[in-house]
């Protein structure tokens, strides 16, 4: 690799054939069970064991742990996670949420510890498992948590309640983010079946199928090898808000694409409405924004690959991306009309979705 | 490999272009401003030989900047982008009034022929579009050029031609027979000092003072046969006619993100000054809490500055698509949207920001508003931007969406 990288957009040959593979399970398979699943408030049996087929999770886990070992690339998993909220933002989003947790172990975790923590992730099929970051309040900051950690004897006891966790209910394994007695935040792998945890489904307006909880700590003790030793809480919320802007940016694509045919067939005052420029501006605008919003999560994204420093370019993606993925939202219902409202197309499902952009934090770390 | 930063050799670049901009253009800024109407100014004589030798040796090192086989390549485009950018940081007005480096040249070095080149190609030569019945609409244009013997006679009124005052020559466009259409719009080299040609009146502006935009009129203005750009023949067929005023329109696909970097140079200036003159007011502006934690000042710069980001990117891309030979109409036609728009929005809203010292002549900032809002409109307004955008994408045809 040469010291001078040109500017480049174009993606290598890997990334090539894992784009191909996943934006052909997003069309082939993910579109058709979104909106079951969102009226559901599940995914389909199957649907995570053949989302694993595509060996997400696998690559990154180092081979001693039974993984492949692979390098560790945010921008690779921006591509994934792009293509997968082409499919579906919430059916993606569960799908890669393990990754997440992953992530944040191989990120943050010492060898002990993805040994410990990663050795249960590493297998063929789906194992639920999550970060742990919300919590239920408005003016909701990462860096002041309620949730509370406390040393005790050869451990920590964790108190307080975490919200919109993905897979709460289900998780193997939690990381969850609390304050130590200093304030200063910390990251504890809580197992499925802790004393003092508990989970309860709670619903949102979108990310449905998600399984979204409201997970509880009531005195859970942890040991100290559960404490991951390198946490850097602002690491966290950027990789996870470039993940959450990154299946926006698949789920806007969509949009755009889902309105421009339908704007050239749907027919008003005698011509096809996409030869007004009300509309065509609309669409225009629409595509216009995206190209911004998935450049700046590139820009992000390929900068933490390359070691670079990103939180500027990853707080700017989330703040291009919020506005411009919920605007995107509604004006794919407009396009539409009455029909966009109607729950017979995927219009309002995607708008209730890209409302969560601009608010979820630590939900995917990619 | 994916890579969105600015390889080493384009830095070098940005820095020259900057430090030129820096010392050259942003101290004498505002006295132009205020001169507005005078001849090329002194200080860019020199700045404009910089430009040529600059332009010889990049054409040496073409393909410079590739980071190895299969890799893309950095080429002209990126580089002009860059150095845009940077020099419209110190002044656009003053960037445009650089001799040699004219809207015309581009045609000419676009579509000339090698003998047009070589005895146009170092002039300065602008380029004059704009008719009074004729803005967004180019294929309105309705100055004439009549073949007589071994010459062309144009005849018409042309207008907002920038450097139409100061350059060399004019690249003019003109219709060899109006009811044909687009098809026949030609454009021709006219030397400035042609008697058929005469300053009609130099634009007095809101913005971009220093720029002269003319106002010429054809009167039996003969020039040589070879003067024209192209091919005179009329195309016959729909295709071929698609072809021919396509090919002209082309030209722009190479020039809008160069527009569109000219905006994000005046955008990002307004906003360096702006954290300049919150910094000695306390403002932090450190990206440390959510938004919506942030103070309103802090969230209104943010967004400007995740705007300004965006469009830049997309004006790399474009640029970068051009270099790497890939077709990016709607690639030049989406920058030169983004970042026409923002950056007018940025200039005005930074001057707002900075209340008292926004709206004075005591800072840039008042000027770099009344700068932005031209570079919205010309190269095509947003509204054209936008048709193009929406007509790519819907596959509309010009007929289809009007």
């Amino acid at each position: 690799m040469s010291d001078d990288l040109p500017f480049d957009l174009a993606l290598s040959e890997e990334q090539r054939i894992m784009r191909d593979s996943i934006q052909r399970f997003a069309t082939q398979q993910m579109r058709e069970l979104a909106r079951d699943a969102d009226e559901a408030g599940q995914p389909p049996e199957g649907f995570y064991d053949a989302s694993c087929e595509l060996g997400l999770t696998l690559l990154p886990i180092p081979e001693d742990c039974g993984g492949a070992g692979q390098p560790r690339e945010p921008m690779s998993n921006v591509l994934a996670a792009e293509d997968l909220g082409y499919g579906d933002m919430s059916l993606a989003m569960g799908a890669l949420a393990p990754l997440g947790f992953i992530n944040a172990v191989l990120d943050f975790g010492t060898t002990e510890q993805q040994q410990a923590f990663l050795s249960p992730m590493a297998s063929e099929t789906f194992v639920p498992a999550s970060i742990a970051l919300m919590e239920g309040r408005a003016t909701f900051e990462p860096g002041q948590l309620q949730t509370r950690a406390v040393a005790s004897g050869d451990g920590y006891v964790l108190d307080g309640e975490k919200r919109l966790v993905p897979l709460g209910c289900q998780a193997q394994q939690l990381l969850v983010v609390a304050a130590l007695e200093d304030g200063s935040p910390a990251a504890f792998v809580v197992p499925a079946g802790a004393e003092g945890l508990s989970a309860e489904a709670a619903d949102y307006m979108g990310l449905r199928s998600l399984e979204t909880a409201t997970v509880t700590l009531q005195g859970v003790k942890v040991p100290a090898l559960n404490r991951l030793e390198n946490f850097d809480l602002e690491r966290l919320v950027d990789l996870s808000r470039l993940g959450i802007a990154a299946m926006a940016v698949g789920c806007c694509q969509a949009i755009v694409d889902y309105c421009i045919p339908y704007a050239n067939e749907r027919t008003a005052f005698g011509e096809p409405i996409s030869r007004r420029q009300s509309v065509a501006f609309m669409i225009a605008n629409m595509a216009i924004e995206l190209e911004g919003m998935r450049l700046l999560v590139w820009r992000a994204a390929s900068r933490a690959q390359q070691g670079l420093p990103f939180h500027r370019e990853a707080y700017l993606a989330r703040v291009l991306c919020a506005e411009k993925a919920m605007e995107i939202g509604t004006n794919g219902i407009q396009v539409f009309g009455g029909a966009g409202f109607i729950r017979d197309y995927p219009l309002e499902m995607w708008y209730r979705n890209l409302r969560a952009v601009g608010l979820l934090e630590g939900a995917v770390m990619v | 490999m994916i890579n969105l930063e600015i390889p080493k050799k384009l830095q070098q670049v940005q820095q020259m272009a900057h430090q030129l901009s820096a010392t050259v253009f942003r101290p004498i800024s505002r006295k132009y401003d205020r001169i507005e109407h005078c001849d090329t100014p002194e200080e860019l004589k020199p700045v404009a030989q910089m430009m040529a030798s600059m332009a010889a040796s990049r054409g040496k090192s073409a393909g410079a900047g590739s980071g190895g086989e299969g890799s893309s390549s950095n080429g002209a485009n990126l580089t002009g982008i860059v150095g845009m950018e940077e020099m419209c940081w110190g002044d656009v007005g003053l960037m445009l009034s650089i001799p040699g480096t004219g809207l015309g040249n581009a045609a000419i070095q676009a579509v000339g022929t090698p003998e047009q080149k070589e005895a146009f190609g170092k002039l300065y030569c602008a380029m004059a579009i704009t008719e009074p019945g004729a803005g967004s609409d180019s294929a309105a244009v309705s100055t004439t050029a009549v073949a007589d013997g071994d010459e062309w006679v144009l005849n018409g009124t042309k207008i907002y031609c920038t450097a139409g005052q100061r350059c060399d020559a004019v690249v003019v466009w003109a219709t060899l027979d109006k009811s044909l259409g687009k098809a026949a719009i030609k454009s021709f080299i006219v030397p400035r000092d042609n008697p058929g040609m005469k300053l009609l009146r130099v634009e007095d502006k809101m913005g971009l003072r220093i720029s002269d935009t003319a106002a010429l009129s054809l009167e039996d203005c003969r020039i040589p046969k070879s003067n024209i750009l192209g091919s005179a023949e009329i195309a016959n067929t729909e295709a071929a006619r698609k072809k021919a005023f396509g090919g002209v329109m082309q030209t722009f696909d190479n020039t809008r993100p160069q527009v569109a970097a000219m905006a994000l140079g005046v955008a990002r200036a307004a906003l360096e000054i702006t954290r300049e003159l919150l910094a000695k007011e306390g403002f932090q502006g450190d990206y440390s809490r959510t938004l919506y934690n942030s103070t309103a000042l802090e969230a209104e710069v943010y967004r400007m500055e995740a705007d300004l980001d965006a469009a830049r990117l997309m004006t790399y891309k474009a640029a970068w698509m051009a270099d790497n030979r890939q077709p990016n109409s709607t690639d030049a036609s989406m920058c030169k949207a983004k970042a026409g728009r923002v950056g007018n929005q940025i200039t005005l809203k930074c001057v707002e920001i900075c209340g008292e010292l926004g709206y004075s002549e005591q800072f840039l900032l008042e000027k770099l508003a009344r700068d932005s809002k031209i570079i919205d409109i010309f190269e095509g307004t947003q509204q054209i931007q936008q048709l193009i955008v929406a007509r790519n994408l819907l596959g509309l045809s010009s007929r289809e969406l009007k």
